[in-house]
């Protein structure tokens, strides 16, 4: 989009560089009764790319459950949900993507992502309390010049949101990472904020009150960004280099200020509607907060804080220049403003007001560049049905063509593989104790943070095994939300929300529109099934390199609460001699599983099962034993299946366990290994062996005894008459080593 | 007794300090924005840890110039305890209350993780309470936090017994090995010749409640509470 004359006249190949089809532009033209000015068209490119409109998605996202009793703001209403958590208080969280900027500028795309999400929270009124990742990547192992940049993407988007994060104050406190070669050229970043606030404080982006001024707040308006919500809404190629002017970049210092700034403002009786200006900048924020009101808005360009001089109407409406909000003001309360944002050192102006006339017009002086109804472009963009392809589910593997492994050396490679591997190297980059909250640290099944001012305990967990999406997208998508489910079960919680990013290959692909559609009855099944709502989210589609599409990744947030501090459990053993059960099956899934890919090379077959009401039994029944006081520790079971989960409860221990998975008449990789869901592995004191034997045979879950935690560091697995053992201290060196021994070298 | 936290534009750790000091019975934390030019009726002043002014150009190179750095010069000059925290040390080096300076981390990343902190001197009112050679369990979070100063000045610190906490191993040994950030003879915090002044990098605030993991950051606080209890009498 660079390097266009000021004003040109409106070609059919402008029309198309701004990404509109022709049907799209004839549209434009029934509303306006005329052509668009250049402004114009650039503001219609923006509001309807699918990063804005949704307008590939929404008729899908329309599936999911968004109500519940809980449920102070619904999805979509605002920039974010908000949650009902008792006593007066309310969390508002959701996660969003950067993925095509963190692809071209990796730093700066991951920092501005964190930074754009945390907009997201504090506009609501919301305090910003803790952040999470969900991170995905092509292979980092290997000399090939595709490793090497991926290690480069991994090295600079976890060095962009540590920069972010660390600087304006949040912890980091949990996330995920995955390696594989779907990604390669097309890295997903998804950035999660959760924030906490009195239900009286929850602030509105609405453009309230005929006559209010509307204030430019924050950092001034540059020519980084330009566009770049479009720039999300196409796919990547060689060429897209060229849209590093479509990256933001990032300051966290002024976002720190903007922030307290804000909270401050909100805390006073002057502020009538608030926004972030994210993607699309200045545009949407104004037209979608007239839409929101059934106000108009008007502004003058002139007014607006700008950092270069001879910028363009143009430019300074779709600049995605970072650190900025639109405030509509009370009347008569423009002082505060002054007072608060001179406090900050933060710069601020008056540059225009709400209409009635339900119009987005902008200024510039005397000049009217842009005049069109808001409405039109926040809420009544296209919408699309696309085609999805039928789907044929995946042939069951065929496990006579798996040849076996031993397992004494297959489990170090699992827990080498960069997947599994310990992601220490990630997260000891995060500040992930700031705010005094971190209950629980990354590296366990779900953080927990407790909330000193609201005196409530909440954990969080973020997930998507996308090998299984891959091969069967509504199974995968139901085993995402079940497997966060059982993340902050294991930790003690009980799951309140989830918000949800979506990440899929261009959508006029019937493939990849088939695997939206069925997650997003994947995902809205299984929240159904846990019973919480879908309380926002992100979609991203055309995550597609010159390769092809990626992995179909729909990740999963989901936040619990936690009713008692001695309810926080953690999966890490805690005493010798206790007595180790597994909740659930041995499990024989073998299809999509890790052990398959990292060992073998395959990824195929079909995932494991699902059954709603059998997870949901397995963790009431873990709930019910953790509030008596049995549970010394829990972890579920997922990538790399048994052996992965009980060799990760040893680590950060001194000690050892010895386990007998009895004779279950199966290969001893398919015990080990296999990815069967709804299992978890806990450790109780002997003394409440019998009592715990009792409760679970009680609720009806099946479980069994399997051994011991124990004072020798070693890990014993039998299972028929093998038996494999392993030193904790070789296995931990494995799996600490594995990324650190990548990117260092 | 009443406890200035200093917020600087990008403290933040300002409330976490607020909240660590306020868990001690009679003891009031206020925050004092920087722009303020007094702190009179304090008994003792915290400088936070965060990023004043994003940590552009250096590290506590602005912040130092902020309006309320002269009301903690003239305080630490007539003996008011000054506790400095990771950035707050930062700041304390810049503004010349503390000797030496805070470079990157060895290894060039930002690191966040519990170590451990051998006392090395239990004669000032920052480690009373506390044994000399006992081993604390207190994070850090820092990307420039490898202590440097020029021999002369390393040996007066020594000599003085300016170096109260060290970077060591669990059993306490002083090691290349546990040394987080390439500190020069792990330096994790050093007072100034008075006493009055300490920083350091780890963040004893987040080590002040069960709930998250442990309470060794209390001896500090402690310590400099009991101090200010026997020496109030002189302000």
């Amino acid at each position: 989009m660079a390097n266009l004359p000021a004003n040109p006249s409106i070609t059919p190949e402008l029309i198309a560089k701004h990404g509109l089809s022709p049907e799209e532009y004839e549209k434009v033209l029934s509303i306006l009764g005329r052509e668009p000015s250049f402004e114009e068209l650039g503001v219609f490119s923006v509001m309807w790319s699918e990063h804005c409109s949704y307008k590939n998605s929404r008729p899908e996202l329309r599936k999911f459950p968004t109500t519940g009793p809980s449920v102070l703001v619904k999805a979509g209403e605002e920039n974010a949900g908000v949650i009902d958590i008792g006593d007066g208080w309310a969390v508002a969280f959701k996660i969003e993507s950067h993925n095509h900027p963190s692809a071209v500028e990796p730093f700066q795309g991951a920092a501005t992502g964190v930074g754009g999400i945390i907009r997201d929270i504090f506009t609501m009124g919301a305090r910003p309390v803790f952040l999470m990742d969900s991170l995905r990547f092509g292979s980092i192992k290997g000399d090939s010049e595709q490793a090497k940049t991926n290690r480069r993407l991994f090295a600079g988007v976890v060095a962009g949101i540590a920069h972010y994060g660390n600087c304006i104050g949040l912890p980091t406190v949990a996330g995920e990472v995955y390696f594989d070669d779907s990604y390669n050229g097309n890295p997903l970043v998804n950035a999660f904020c959760l924030g906490i606030l009195r239900h009286e404080q929850i602030a509105r982006g609405a453009a309230e009150g005929i006559g209010n001024p509307v204030f430019y707040v924050g950092a001034e308006t540059g020519r980084d960004g330009l566009a770049g919500a479009a720039f999300a809404s196409r796919e990547l190629t060689e060429e897209s280099k060229a849209d590093r002017p479509a990256v933001q970049v990032g300051d966290p210092f002024r976002e720190k200020l903007l922030l307290e700034a804000c909270l401050e403002l909100l805390a006073t009786d002057c502020v009538a509607g608030i926004q972030d200006m994210g993607a699309a900048g200045l545009t949407c924020s104004t037209c979608e907060t007239a839409s929101r009101g059934g106000t108009g808005v008007e502004i003058d360009i002139q007014l607006v804080p700008q950092r270069a001089k001879g910028q363009t109407p143009y430019e300074v409406l779709l600049s995605e220049s970072q650190e900025r909000m639109l405030v509509i003001v009370k009347k008569g309360q423009e002082a505060t403003v002054k007072e608060i944002f001179e406090k900050w050192d933060l710069p601020y102006a008056e540059i225009g007001k709400v209409t009635d006339d339900g119009m987005m017009r902008v200024r510039n002086g005397n000049d009217v560049v842009v005049n069109v109804p808001a409405r039109s472009l926040a809420d009544d963009g296209p919408l699309y049905s696309r085609e999805a392809a039928p789907f044929t589910p995946p042939a069951p593997l065929d496990l006579a063509t798996v040849p076996q492994t031993d397992p004494l050396k297959a489990l170090p490679q699992l827990l080498s593989h960069p997947s599994i591997a310990s992601k220490r190297w990630v997260w000891r980059q995060y500040d992930h104790m700031v705010r005094t909250g971190t209950a629980v640290l990354p590296g366990s099944d779900a953080a927990v943070f407790n909330v000193r001012e609201a005196n409530k305990i909440l954990a969080a967990a973020t997930d998507c095994n996308a090998i299984y999406c891959k091969l069967d997208p509504s199974v995968g998508s139901r085993i995402a939300v079940a497997e966060c489910a059982r993340n902050l079960a294991c930790s003690g919680a009980v799951p309140i929300g989830v918000t949800d990013n979506l990440n899929f290959g261009n959508p006029h692909k019937p493939e990849n529109f088939y695997q939206l559609r069925a997650a997003v009855e994947g995902i809205s099944e299984g929240c159904r099934a846990f019973n919480v709502p879908v309380t926002g989210g992100n979609v991203s589609l055309y995550n597609e390199s010159p390769a092809g599409a990626i992995d179909p990744t729909p990740t999963i947030s989901m936040v619990g609460r936690i009713d008692e501090v001695a309810h926080i459990t953690t999966q890490a053993f805690k005493q010798a001699g206790d007595q180790i059960f597994l909740i659930g099956e041995i499990g024989s899934e073998l299809g999509a599983s890790h052990y398959l890919l990292a060992i073998h090379g395959r990824k195929e077959g079909a995932p494991p099962a699902l059954v709603f009401d059998k997870e949901i039994a397995i963790h009431h029944a873990l709930l019910g034993l953790i509030r008596k006081g049995f549970v010394r520790s829990a972890h579920d079971c997922s990538e790399g299946g048994l052996a992965v989960t009980i060799a990760e409860s040893c680590f950060g221990t001194n000690f050892g366990a010895t386990v007998d998975l009895g004779d279950t008449q199966q290969r001893p990789d398919v015990v080990l290994f296999n990815e069967t869901q709804g299992r978890i592995v806990i450790s109780v004191s002997p003394s409440d062996k019998a009592a715990v034997e009792a409760e679970l045979s009680k609720s009806g879950v099946p479980f069994r005894a399997i051994g011991a935690v124990t004072a020798q560091a070693d890990l014993s697995i039998t299972t028929g008459a093998s038996v494999f053992a392993w030193p904790v201290a070789t296995l931990n060196e494995t799996f600490e080593g594995a990324i650190p021994s990548l990117m260092e070298g | 007794m009443k406890v200035a936290v200093i917020q600087f534009p990008g403290s933040n750790c300002d409330t976490d300090c607020q909240a660590a000091l306020a868990s001690f019975p009679g003891v009031t934390a206020e925050i004092v924005w920087h722009k303020e030019t007094s702190l009179a009726g304090y008994d003792a002043i915290v400088l936070p840890g965060g990023f004043s002014y994003g940590d552009y150009l250096r590290c506590g190179s602005i912040a130092r110039f902020s309006p309320i750095m002269g009301a903690v010069r003239n305080a630490a000059s007539t003996g008011v305890l000054v506790l400095g925290i990771c950035n707050g040390f930062q700041i304390l080096c810049e503004a010349g209350l503390l000797p030496g300076t805070l470079m990157r981390n060895r290894d060039l990343l930002f690191r966040c993780e519990t170590l451990h902190l051998r006392v090395e001197n239990n004669e000032s009112p920052f480690t009373s309470v506390l044994h000399q050679g006992q081993v604390l369990e207190i994070p850090i979070a820092h990307g420039e936090g490898s202590y440097f100063a020029d021999a002369e000045t390393l040996k007066a610190l020594n000599e003085n017994n300016q170096v109260l906490v060290r970077y060591c191993d669990a059993s306490g040994n002083v090691s290349a090995a546990a040394n987080p950030n390439g500190s020069l003879e792990n330096i994790a915090g050093i007072c100034s010749h008075g006493r009055n002044v300490f920083g350091l990098m780890p963040h004893p605030e987040r080590v002040c409640e069960p709930i998250l993991g442990g309470t060794d950051g209390r001896g500090i606080f402690k310590s400099m509470i009991e101090w200010m209890a026997t020496h109030k009498s002189n302000n």
